[in-house]
Formats: structure tokens, C-alpha cells, sequence
């Protein structure tokens, strides 16, 4: 057996992998469902009422996928050209803290959409920053990135707590340690009334159409794919590598620190060192369902939102445990990667 | 001042480190055994909290301490086989499968835990591995209580490290798993399979990871909870670097950040009106800093990250 490089990979092909992959998670892991005594038609039907069953159900899921959006792009643009930026969750903390630190005071009085540009950009700065320091290690002393981005995860959360129990904690918090709030007339505003859902999700899928655009149309897009599919032809051709994993970089880290500005703008107000539940890691998994194009990403967004949105209430209501959410998700990663080579090689005998 | 030089003086800072030291070794030698082979094992993280996780729930069912190991070493080994199985047969990206193995053997970890184990207020406890003194030997003076009298896995990881050495520099199953990390094609004309050598090798060094995960729920704590490997995994998998592949270099390696863990936690006590979160840092700027002082210098596995597909250049 012997795989071969396909002519071209067809549309069709690409939209049928992550429904294969997702599929394939779903019927493995309705094997753990009934191991936990409960029918996996039962367990995934109350996913889909806990998901869309009801208003709040339904702006709950578009609310987990809109940060969701922006780390899955942030991980989609990096791995197009090989940056393997798994410092998402990092830098969606570092957008965070600069969101609340400069949106708690030093903001107030500034015409609103000049301020929020101001936030953005300063979210979107500390997350660019994070991922900078990584990708000039590797291209300057060939340290991989992986590692080091995994590590400042770890080394940004525990910055995250020593800034909620330091300069930035809260005095009115009744001494729990979370970060001052962002002042109430610089909070995005509901997108539905009477619930968390707020405009961040429309701004996310703004930047995706952007990106999209950027990746398609302009020398820019045309360098990243280059300097992912062959590095030494790339350059070669003429194509500035190293200037171009540096922008890739800014791009990568700038979104996901924009989706934490977001979040703290949005629909929780301040920083706490459990403001994420995994949006940095879950977005590694929607770029890979998405086959790392922009517009897939939105799309990977809502199911990984519906997956763990619907998980929780599933569990409330049947007893399965919750983690079956991230079994679900890591499953289908894994199920779409072998999907992905069966769309860019055919087998041979 | 003082003070931080006499803990250093203490033998039960040297204790410490050894302690700390264990599952880091573990751990820095399955994935320098993957890597050799030409594959980089980024389930590691994950392999480590199923290790931990098996490991633990064998004992809690009933199963004694060498049965636990045992079977965290079947479990690491089976996810083995599925990043093995993606990567070298298939030629997957090692980077997204490592990844993909880290997230689904600790999401599996967890969900059996919570499905299998009614925890109530605190995590439920085992009896675990306790300090077996050698005998004569622990009676040295200083020596004694810092090297002879740890738990039995630690011994195991020491000894492990010579065998691993051996294996590797002096046996002809040593030589070809090497060359499959540098050159492939040579081992293909030598008459050898490089696909199977990879994915034994695979197998093998994510058994030995999951060790360093069980023992932490089976020696050094007693109990199993979400994020307790806390990314001991991917400092191993810098480890490995900072080692330049080597398993001399790694114990070397795994010795000195255990001393530098250890020295930290006793510091804290001393000095006082630095955050804590600063000191819990350093480990991890350690790791980033050591892998920017050697990663010029290190000599990679020539195949590594490679796939090798029969007849391919």
C-alpha cells in the first residue's frame, strides 16, 4: 500500500472530511456514553436540547463559539505556514489583562469607538508580543516553538494570578481574586437582549471574512502558504521566510489576544485565572476541523460550542460525565487528521 | 543569604530531588526513545495523566503498587500504538497527532475517573509506595538518606537510565533504532523493517512515560485529580533537547531542574514578600531558558519528524 500526492484536492472533499471526522467521534464515543449506563441516542439528543433548546440554550453556544472563532483563526493562520502556535490559551490571557487593565480606568472618557479600537489594539499587542518572543526564538537559536509556547501557557496563567492578587485585583470582590472590572460604558453591548450573547461574535466573523480576503487575495496570503507547504522553495522563489513567520506571528498572537479582550469586553467584564475554559486549546482542534481555512473556522466554532455547551446539560440531566465533551473533541481531531490525508493522497496498491 | 545556602546543606533538599527528579525521568527517557526512533511524541502530557490515572485506579480496585505501574505502562502503551499508528504507517503530522493523543488520553483519564471513582469532598486515597531503605547502604551517613532511602520507583528510574543507555550505545536492537532516527533507508538496506522499529519504539518510550505519571498518584501522592501532571510532560520534551538526545545527559538534565524545583520550593519559605506565583514560574522559564542556551548546539536525530515511506526520498 502506498499513498499518492492528488492532482488537486476537491472542494467536496474538504467540506466531507470534518463531517466524516465529527461522525466518526460520535460513534466512538457513544461507546464510553453506554458505558456510563445511559443510551448514547439519549445522551446525544440531550446535547442538541442542552445546545438549541431553548433561547438562552441557543445564545449560550454562540457565546462559548465567538472567542472560539478568533483562537481557531489564530491557530488556522499560524499552521498554515507552519508556525505551530499551541500558545493560544496564553495569549487569549495576556488580550484579557490588558482589556481590563486599560479598559478599568484609564480609557473612561474617550469617545466610545476610539476607546474600543484602543482595547482591541491593546489586547490584540499582548497577545502578538507572547507569540513574538517564541517565533524570534526559533528563527533566531532554532528553539521549536511548540514547547515554548506550551510552557508560557503555563508561565502567563501564573502571571494571570499574581496580577488578580496584585496591582490588578478587585478591592469590591469581598477578597476573591479576580481582576478590576472594565468600566460599564465601555462594555460591548447585547446583541440579544437579556442574555450574554453580545456583539463580540459578529466582530469575530468581520475578522474572519478579513483574514479570509487576506489570505486569498493579497502577496501576503500567497507567502504564508509558500513558506508552510515548502520553506526552502519558498525562499528560494524569493519569498522573505523569516519576515513572514514574523507577520504570521503578530497575525496568530494578535487574534487570540483579541478574543480574550473580547471576552472580558463582552460577556464577563474582568479577569479570573479561570476566564477560559481551554478557548486556546479548543481552537487548535476548530482549525484542524476546519481544515485550516478561515470560513471552516466558524462553522468548527459553533460545533465545539454546541459539543461542550451541550455536554454540560447532558451531564446535568443523564449523570454522564462532562469531560466526554473534550473525549468528543480530541476524537474527532484525530479522526479528521486521517480524513485530511485521504483528501490530499489517494491509496495505491 | 545564609539561609539559602544552608538548605542547600540539608539532605533533605538532596531527598527532594530525587523525588521531584522521578517521574521527569521517566518521562525525559520515553520521549527520548520515541524521538531517537525519528518521532517526536507530543502525547506525552497526556500519556503522563493516563499513567497517573491508571496506575492509581489498579490500586484503588485492589491491584497492588507493581500491578498499578504495570498497567499505566499497558495504558501509555496503547495510546503509544495510536500516535505510532497515525505518524509512521501513515505519515501523519507528529505535531497535531501528539497534541491530538495529549488531549484524548487526559479527556479519557478524567471521564473513566469521574464515571469509575464516587469522589466526594476530597479526592478518594491509596496506600502508596513508601520509602524502602537499603539495607547497609542507607546507613551511610548523608549519602544514605539522600540516595538510599527513596521509594522503589525511584530506584527503578535509576536503573532504567543505565539500561536505556546500554540498550541504545551497545546493543544491535540500540543501533538499529538509532539509525532509523537518522537514516531510514539505511536500515531498510540493512534488511530491517524502519516502520515496525518506529512503532515499537513508540510503544515502548510512551510505556515508560506513562510510568512517570503513575508515580505520582502511587509514590509521590496518594490521589488522582484533573491537572495534576501540571506540564511535567513538556518539560521532558525540552529535557530531551537540553540533553542532546542523550540518556546520560537527561538524568544530568532531570537532576539539575529537580534541584532547581526543589531549592525554589524550600526558598519560598525563607524569603518572604515575593509572590508565590514567581517562584512557581521558574520551572518552567528554566525549561525555556536551557532549551535557548543548547538548541544551537544540539545534534537533532537526522530522520527526525521525517515519514518514511518505502521508496520515497
Amino acid at each position: 500500500m502506498r499513498f499518492e500526492r492528488r492532482e488537486e484536492v476537491s472542494v467536496s472533499a474538504l467540506i466531507l472530511a470534518p463531517l466524516g471526522a465529527v461522525l466518526a467521534a460520535l460513534v466512538l464515543c457513544a461507546g464510553l456514553i453506554a458505558m456510563a449506563g445511559v443510551s448514547p441516542w439519549t445522551a446525544y439528543a440531550e446535547m442538541l436540547r442542552g445546545a438549541f433548546g431553548s433561547r438562552l440554550a441557543v445564545t449560550e453556544t454562540f457565546t462559548r463559539a465567538s472567542p472560539l472563532i478568533l483562537t481557531g483563526l489564530a491557530a488556522a493562520v499560524a499552521f498554515r505556514a507552519r508556525l505551530w502556535n499551541i500558545g493560544g490559551e496564553g495569549q487569549f490571557y495576556m488580550g484579557a489583562l490588558a482589556a481590563a487593565a486599560l479598559g478599568h480606568s484609564v480609557l473612561i472618557g474617550w469617545p466610545l469607538p476610539l476607546a474600543w479600537a484602543a482595547l482591541a489594539a491593546a489586547g490584540m499587542a499582548a497577545g502578538a508580543v507572547l507569540l513574538l518572543v517564541p517565533a524570534l526564538l526559533r528563527l533566531r537559536f532554532g528553539v521549536d516553538e511548540v514547547v515554548t509556547t506550551l510552557l508560557l501557557n503555563f508561565i502567563v496563567l501564573l502571571f494571570v494570578g499574581l496580577m488578580v492578587e496584585g496591582v490588578l485585583k478587585d478591592p469590591m470582590a469581598f477578597g476573591w481574586p479576580q481582576s478590576v472590572p472594565v468600566a460599564a460604558g465601555l462594555r460591548l453591548p447585547d446583541l440579544v437582549p437579556r442574555s450574554r450573547l453580545h456583539v463580540g461574535i459578529v466582530l469575530a466573523v468581520v475578522v474572519v471574512l478579513v483574514v479570509w480576503l487576506v489570505q486569498s487575495r493579497t502577496v501576503f496570503g500567497a507567502e504564508t502558504r509558500a513558506a508552510g507547504l515548502n520553506p526552502r522553495a519558498a525562499a528560494f522563489a524569493g519569498v522573505p521566510i523569516t519576515a513572514t513567520l514574523v507577520k504570521v506571528a503578530l497575525l496568530s498572537g494578535g487574534l487570540a489576544g483579541l478574543a480574550g479582550a473580547i471576552e472580558v469586553l463582552g460577556p464577563v467584564g474582568y479577569v479570573t485565572t479561570t476566564l477560559s475554559p481551554g478557548f486556546g486549546y479548543a481552537g487548535i482542534v476548530v482549525a484542524m476541523l476546519a481544515a485550516l481555512h478561515p470560513l471552516g473556522v466558524v462553522a468548527a466554532s459553533v460545533f465545539v460550542a454546541t459539543v461542550f455547551v451541550g455536554a454540560d446539560a447532558m451531564s446535568r440531566a443523564t449523570g454522564v460525565p462532562s469531560f466526554i465533551a473534550d473525549v468528543i473533541m480530541a476524537v474527532a481531531l484525530l479522526a479528521m487528521l486521517v480524513a485530511l490525508l485521504f483528501t490530499t493522497y489517494r491509496v495505491r496498491r | 543569604m545564609m539561609e539559602a545556602f544552608e538548605i542547600l546543606t540539608t539532605a533533605s533538599l538532596w531527598a527532594a530531588v530525587l523525588r521531584i527528579a522521578t517521574p521527569l525521568i521517566f518521562g525525559v527517557l520515553g520521549a527520548l526513545i520515541c524521538e531517537r526512533a525519528g518521532v517526536l511524541n507530543l502525547g506525552i502530557e497526556g500519556i503522563m495523566t493516563m499513567g497517573a490515572m491508571v496506575g492509581w485506579l489498579t490500586v484503588y480496585w485492589g491491584g497492588d503498587l507493581w500491578t498499578g505501574l504495570a498497567m499505566a505502562v499497558l495504558a501509555g502503551m496503547v495510546m503509544g500504538w495510536v500516535h505510532a499508528m497515525l505518524t509512521v504507517p501513515l505519515g501523519l503530522s507528529q505535531h497535531v497527532s501528539g497534541l491530538g493523543i495529549t488531549l484524548l488520553a487526559s479527556a479519557l483519564s478524567y471521564y473513566l475517573y469521574r464515571l469509575w471513582v464516587e469522589v466526594g469532598d476530597l479526592p478518594p486515597t491509596i496506600e502508596p509506595f513508601l520509602p524502602w531503605a537499603v539495607p547497609f547502604l542507607s546507613d551511610i551517613p548523608f549519602v544514605g538518606e539522600v540516595l538510599f532511602t527513596q521509594t522503589p520507583p525511584t530506584y527503578v528510574a535509576l536503573m532504567l537510565v543505565g539500561v536505556v543507555a546500554w540498550m541504545l550505545a551497545r546493543t544491535p536492537m540500540g543501533l538499529a533504532l538509532r539509525m532509523t532516527g537518522e537514516n531510514p533507508h539505511a536500515v531498510e538496506a540493512q534488511g530491517l523493517n524502519p516502520v515496525r522499529i518506529r512503532i515499537w519504539a513508540v510503544m515502548v518510550g510512551s510505556g515508560i512515560m506513562a510510568l512517570g505519571g503513575a508515580f505520582l498518584t502511587t509514590a509521590a501522592f496518594n490521589s488522582f485529580f484533573p491537572g495534576m501532571v501540571q506540564g511535567r510532560g513538556w518539560i521532558c520534551i525540552a529535557l530531551v533537547v537540553f540533553a542532546s538526545w542523550r540518556p546520560g545527559k537527561a538524568l544530568i538534565g532531570a537532576l539539575l531542574f529537580a534541584l532547581f524545583d526543589a531549592f525554589q520550593l524550600r526558598l519560598q519559605t525563607v524569603v518572604e514578600g515575593v509572590p508565590y506565583q514567581l517562584f512557581l514560574m521558574a520551572p518552567y522559564v528554566l525549561s525555556i531558558v536551557a532549551l535557548i542556551l543548547v538548541a544551537r548546539r544540539a545534534r537533532v536525530p537526522e530522520a527526525l519528524m521525517q515519514p518514511y515511506r518505502r521508496g520515497e526520498r
